[in-house]
């Protein structure tokens, strides 16, 4: 199904010269996101100054590249799906687990406002620990060391909940990731990683998400692959996937042996693809196919 | 016994005489539909809502009879005239015998 705004905005881009968006491509790139009518989400913004190389003019959402139908769901709180996790994630939030009794309420109290604007920023350095950390791995650092609580699986059900959770908070702020100072070793592995070939359809991540966005692999509508919107609702599987998750499908999609979730070399990949959406608005629980 | 089940409904507090306003219900269930294998070959039982109701001040206004067909964490959204002020009742019942309520009143303006 084509909108006629869709093959309006891709004459206006074909004249321009800048034919990126495919023959194929049914994205309709002015439509507007906004979520209850009231929060304004950045669907499209300049290119990241550390990605003047790539082959693109902006970075786009994923949310651009659906259908009609998926964008409205997740418009409205009501009916987007991922919103029944979150209220999990609220029910975990004020759960008293492991040794020493306590919930992330006891220290975090409110969490609409004590993780506001976390996730724009994660992932992020850690100077205690020394390493760069994912939002999952402070849930868990949290769990096993200020709760005495067994961690959550990394891409499980109930931290998928508890990402949702105080992702929201952050919604409709600017992705804001640091790639400077001590992080940047790790975001250098990510950026090689991201355009590493592997597996045996040889492909790297910029094959199909930085060449190819906007094209049609077979039945899907590539998108970039940003990582804002995450962790995101998928109608496949009705319920929230992760990013970890979604990177390890995809390199199995390139019939290549996959990194762990949690690995060294996936957390590298998200802080270097979550700096790649610098600029678009935290989005999650998002909703796409 | 079906975990995670919650009932969640959208509707207008306010309305005039008359109006026809519209209300959005999901529930959160698994609608394990009783066709599914798991990993020893065996079926897994049927775990579903059966049928959705709702009433106003007493009066049916819409009566569902769900089969295992239906997707996860089902959602509707229809339309009732309100007449005066009172209540929307919604009654989900659960293969388990379980039953699943929520009220939302709706004035006058």
């Amino acid at each position: 199904m084509t909108k006629q705004t869709s093959t309006k905005a891709l004459l206006a881009l074909t004249l321009a010269g800048g034919a990126l968006w495919g023959a194929a491509a049914q994205a309709d790139e002015d439509a507007q996101l906004v979520i209850n009518g009231e929060i304004e989400i950045v669907t499209k913004a300049p290119l990241p100054a550390h990605m003047e190389e790539a082959n693109m003019d902006a970075i786009y959402s994923g949310w651009l590249f659906r259908a009609d139908e998926t964008q409205q769901t997740q418009m409205d709180d009501f009916d987007n799906p991922g919103m029944i996790f979150v209220d999990q994630g609220m029910d975990q939030w004020n759960a008293v687990d492991g040794s020493e009794g306590k919930s992330c309420a006891s220290c975090h109290e409110d969490v609409e406002t004590s993780m506001k604007g976390v996730r724009a920023e994660y992932p992020k350095w850690n100077d205690n620990a020394e390493e760069v950390r994912t939002l999952v791995m402070q849930i868990n650092d949290c769990r096993t060391e200020q709760m005495g609580a067994e961690p959550y699986g990394y891409t499980s059900g109930k931290m998928a909940n508890m990402e949702a959770l105080i992702s929201l908070q952050s919604r409709g702020m600017p992705v804001d990731v640091a790639i400077d100072g001590p992080a940047e070793s790790m975001w250098a592995q990510g950026k090689e990683l991201y355009y590493t070939r592997t597996g045996q359809l040889d492909l790297s991540c910029a094959s199909c998400h930085e060449e190819n966005y906007g094209n049609m692999i077979r039945a899907d509508h590539l998108s970039q692959g940003q990582i804002n919107g995450f962790p995101v609702y998928r109608l496949k599987n009705t319920k929230l996937n992760t990013a970890h998750a979604r990177f390890k499908g995809c390199v199995r999609d390139t019939r290549a042996e996959t990194f762990k979730p949690g690995s060294p070399e996936f957390v590298a990949l998200e802080l270097y693809v979550a700096s790649r959406g610098n600029g678009l608005s935290v989005e999650a629980p998002s909703v796409r196919n | 016994m079906a975990s995670g089940v919650k009932p969640r409904v959208k509707a207008p507090k306010t309305a005039a005489a008359g109006e026809t306003v519209t209300i959005k219900t999901l529930i959160s269930h698994k609608m394990e539909s009783g066709q599914r294998k798991n990993k020893d070959g065996s079926a897994i039982p049927r775990s579903i809502i059966n049928r959705f109701t709702c009433e106003f001040n007493g009066q049916s206004v819409i009566d569902i009879k769900m089969e295992p067909a239906i997707s996860t964490n089902p959602y509707f959204e229809f339309e009732a005239v309100v007449p005066e002020a009172g209540d929307f009742k919604f009654t989900w019942y659960d293969d388990d015998g379980s039953v699943y309520e929520d009220m939302k009143s709706v004035a006058i303006a």
